[in-house]
């Protein structure tokens, strides 16, 4: 089995790495009932024995002595990691496994990328190094960061290049946080597009999420607990609470809750290589599945359930249902419209007790209203986990690569240009040593190519099937 | 003589489990209607086909497990071991810690060259635990990465190492409506590679094995298990002993051998595929009782009309009158209604099989023309009978049945190739376009053939 290791980048990607960490620990736990490290643990944990000093020798068998996270923290500013080491998982981070500055970037891309990038590039380089050789087969890098600040944008997508020049068999996973239009920072679209422009060359997937999304998602959920619709028969263990909170106790973390549907994202998508089942999917698969065409690599994700009912027998209709769901707006981690736009690929990971019947009865019933690609009419990717997510029955996690990213790119272009007309605060970004105003004109090129490719696939939309002629073979 | 069995991929090996299971089960846990002696005489032939033997008498399969990531085989090999009747022998598999990411090109082009040396060291000594030969069983899947590039690079190999010895690749034709999306290029190639290494390719096409679970064994919530479960029986159906010329006490010794003289008389038409009759849950059994009679109309009817079960046969279809040329052949469109045969092969398991009537499959207006029914047809009675059917009946064939689902599964790819979407993933691993259309033309030569006889 391999291993992958997570680099959790800037504010918003620790504090949802830090979510991740949490759940699945909580996951492994309920699995794995007799405390013995297996190789579906070792995809995210090592297991060290403490009492060696230095690093702690690595134990490959046996018992669980302390698990420690497969994970790199970078942050240029300490609040965050300080509080994720003060806090209840303190013990499962490596200390040699961060990196923290003290200022900040600043809210700006090219603090991050340029002069953080310079400065740390070679103990970003040793720490991942270090991880690598930690592992015994590693298949991925997932590195989890935001678009619209400095740190994560920009020390993020510096480190992507770096992965990709060291580790170039090393797949590389990214979960964005795009930056919602009330976003408090006012330079966040600068910062999402100098960074898409990384992500578009060096990432082999990208997982775009978008903050109003996760917001709607919670509200709804909210909605139904506190209209006494389901009352008491929320379980206090669903989806998007952690182990340490319920539903209603928010006030700690705002962003608690939406980040833990981040985390359950992540832990759904590796669940196939990391369990058994009767279909499995690697990672690897998912790249070689979802991604036709080398640029086109952004997926649309959609989870469900996203909360629990205390009825434990799901009767096949509930079963339809989260096949439903996860095609509706209201389920999608962006704010797009896959339905109603066009499909090139879709990924249907389930997990829990369900069978390929009823798998295959759920293609066959959502298919009709949905449009794929004249070329991949078929284009759908399955996988059967058996083990479920913690207080769950079954899941779904369905990954669509569809054109309907097109308008929230083409949005964010609109907001970059409004800006960047004017000239609004782009002194701050061109005073940092090798940026130049060609940096800014280059991104929104390799952004404006991306939304050119996704028209064109539109536009084959209302065309007729074409008919490419066989080979004629002289009989 | 003996067979060793190459499981390989997730589908490969959980298939092959199912297989041996069967086996052993039919083998073991029946009387088979027949004498003790008798019975005795068939575990034997069996064992030794499938079998060797260990010190504590518990019986390891003769077979080898390739995969390239660790969870299916570890799987695998604790069910057998927890069925206490039979296990895996301790060596017998080759693993790896990642797979092959459903890429043909990377099972074929590197996964296969890396372990090449592992995994024929591997067959070899399965293949040294054999008193004699009869060839290799190779179970792999079309849709993935493992079991068709690697199961492609392992049969290549084994003409070259194992020259001769027979292969018969048992393949299993994916779902019509996507398992993988990358499945229709994994397929072409490795049928076309395939087609050029192996003796003969034995198709299970999982659409009509789903619906045979869902129509005649009623089973509701269908999994991966029940589907391989059919499949197995199939199998066991055809591989399992059967009387040699001397007739009873006395099976035939070179299983694959036999089949393949009887099947495959011209290297231009390899595929076969499987027929059963009766198939139902074995709840229904009970209350069902089968004349010879009844079941071989069925039987010759499914064949005649291109039916994969035994509900919903086209009764309408009917060989063409001797001297008018066939309706298939005339017009031109795709749609063959009858089904022409190169050859046919009738296994019959059970009770009275000796007055079983085949004139029906002897007629010539089955066969293609170059073909005498004398050589193209042939059955096999054996008394014991098959698990808890008192009567069965498999029909082995070579015939036109398979054009349909090939010439869609080209014409898929084809499509897709047209658009060059998701080539990039093949050529990274040194698969380039030109062995694409290599195979495109082969594939099409194959469909091409099958629709002219």
């Amino acid at each position: 089995m391999t291993q992958s290791v997570v680099v959790q980048v800037g504010q918003c990607g620790n504090q949802i790495g830090c979510c991740f960490w949490d759940l699945a620990l909580g996951e492994h736990a309920a699995v794995n009932q007799k405390g013995i490290y297996d190789e579906a643990i070792s995809s995210f944990f090592r297991n060290v024995d403490t009492r060696v000093d230095g690093d702690g020798g690595n134990i490959s068998k046996g018992k669980i002595c302390s698990l420690k996270a497969r994970a790199v923290l970078i942050d240029m500013e300490e609040g965050v990691v300080n509080e994720i080491l003060q806090g209840p998982l303190r013990d499962v981070f490596d200390s040699k496994q961060l990196i923290t500055d003290i200022s900040g970037s600043g809210n700006n891309w090219a603090v991050g990328h340029k002069v953080f990038g310079r400065l740390y590039q070679d103990q970003i380089l040793e720490k991942l190094r270090k991880s690598a050789e930690h592992c015994d087969c590693l298949q991925c890098f997932f590195v989890i960061h935001s678009m619209g600040g400095g740190t994560g944008s920009g020390l993020g997508t510096f480190l992507l290049k770096m992965l990709e020049d060291e580790f170039p068999e090393v797949y590389r996973f990214v979960t964005s946080i795009y930056p919602s239009h009330e976003d408090d920072v006012i330079t966040s679209p600068y910062n999402s597009i100098l960074a898409m422009k990384e992500l578009n060359e060096h990432a082999d997937c990208v997982l775009p999420i978008d903050n109003q999304s996760l917001f709607d998602i919670i509200s709804k959920i909210d909605l139904m607990v506190n209209s006494g619709k389901l009352g008491t028969t929320v379980k206090p263990k669903s989806l998007v609470t952690s182990s340490a909170g319920a539903l209603k106790k928010r006030c700690k973390k705002p962003f608690d809750a939406m980040n833990n549907i981040v985390a359950n994202l992540l832990l759904n998508l590796t669940s196939s290589a990391r369990f058994e089942g009767s279909l499995n999917m690697d990672l690897n698969e998912i790249s070689m599945n979802l991604v036709p065409f080398p640029q086109l690599h952004y997926l649309v994700s959609s989870l469900t359930p996203l909360y629990t009912l205390a009825d434990v027998s799901i009767p096949p209709r509930r079963l339809d249902q989260m096949f439903s769901d996860a095609f509706s707006k209201d389920h999608q981690l962006i704010q797009a419209d896959p339905k109603h736009s066009l499909y090139l690929a879709c990924a249907l990971m389930v997990r829990g007790n369900v069978q390929i019947s009823d798998l295959r009865r759920n293609i066959e019933r959502l298919k009709p209203s949905l449009q794929f690609v004249s070329w991949n009419q078929e284009g759908w990717k399955t996988s059967l986990c058996s083990v479920p997510p913690v207080g769950h029955s079954h899941s779904l996690l369905a990954l669509a690569n569809n054109t309907c990213v097109k308008p929230a790119f083409m949005d964010l272009r609109e907001r970059f240009m409004r800006l960047y007309k004017k000239k609004a605060h782009l002194h701050h970004y061109l005073q940092v040593e090798g940026m130049e105003e060609s940096s800014f004109s280059e991104a929104v090129s390799s952004l404006s190519a991306l939304i050119q490719e996704y028209s064109q696939l539109d536009a084959t939309r209302s065309l007729p099937m074409p008919d490419f002629p066989r080979l004629s073979i002289a009989v | 003589m003996s067979i060793v069995t190459v499981q390989l991929g997730q589908c490969g090996n959980q298939i092959g489990f199912e297989v041996f299971d069967a086996l052993l089960h039919d083998s073991h846990n029946s009387q088979g209607l027949c004498s003790k002696r008798e019975n005795e005489a068939y575990q034997a032939s069996c064992k030794e086909r499938f079998f060797s033997e260990e010190e504590n008498g518990v019986p390891v399969a003769r077979a080898v497990l390739i995969d390239m990531e660790p969870k299916v085989i570890n799987q695998t090999l604790s069910k057998a071991a927890q069925s206490g009747r039979w296990k895996y022998g301790q060596h017998a598999c080759f693993c790896q810690k990642q797979g092959s990411g459903n890429n043909w090109a990377y099972g074929y082009s590197v996964h296969g060259p890396k372990h090449e040396e592992s995994i024929m060291n591997l067959i070899q000594k399965e293949v040294e635990k054999c008193d004699s030969l009869s060839g290799f069983f190779i179970i792999m899947s079309m849709a993935g990465g493992t079991g068709s590039g690697i199961g492609a690079f392992v049969t290549q190999n084994l003409q070259d190492q194992f020259s001769n010895s027979l292969k018969m690749n048992q393949i299993i034709w994916p779902y019509g409506t996507g398992e993988v999306i990358v499945q229709n290029y994994n397929s072409i190639l490795t049928l076309s590679h395939l087609y050029r290494s192996s003796d003969a390719l034995l198709v299970h096409e999982n659409d009509t094995v789903h619906k045979i679970c869902a129509k005649l064994m009623n089973i509701k919530q269908i999994s991966f298990s029940d589907i391989n479960q059919v499949l197995a029986h199939q199998l066991g159906s055809v591989f399992q002993p059967t009387y040699s010329a001397e007739g009873p006490f006395h099976y035939r010794r070179n299983p694959l051998g036999d089949l393949m003289e009887n099947l495959v008389p011209h290297p231009e038409f390899k595929m076969l595929g499987i027929r059963n009759i009766p198939q139902m849950s074995e709840k229904s059994l009970a209350y069902s009782t089968f004349t010879w009679a009844g079941l071989l109309k069925h039987l010759r009817q499914m064949l005649i009309s291109n039916a994969k079960m035994e509900e919903g046969i086209d009764w309408q279809v009917q060989p063409p009158l001797s001297g008018l040329p066939p309706l298939g052949k005339v017009s031109l469109n795709k749609e063959l209604r009858f089904n022409t045969s190169i050859a046919n092969l009738v296994i019959l398991r059970g009770k009275d099989v000796q007055s079983a009537d085949l004139e029906g499959f002897k007629d010539p207006a089955l066969y293609t023309s170059w073909l005498q029914p004398v050589n193209a047809f042939n059955v096999w009675k054996t008394q014991r009978a098959f698990r808890k059917y008192e009567k069965s009946a498999a029909l082995v064939s070579n015939s036109q049945f398979l054009i349909k689902p090939l010439d869609m599964i080209v014409g898929k790819a084809w499509n897709m190739f047209a658009s060059k979407a998701y080539i990039h993933q093949y050529t990274k691993f040194g698969i380039e376009e030109e062995d694409f259309l290599a195979s495109f033309t082969l594939l099409e030569q194959v469909v091409a053939s099958y629709r002219n006889l």
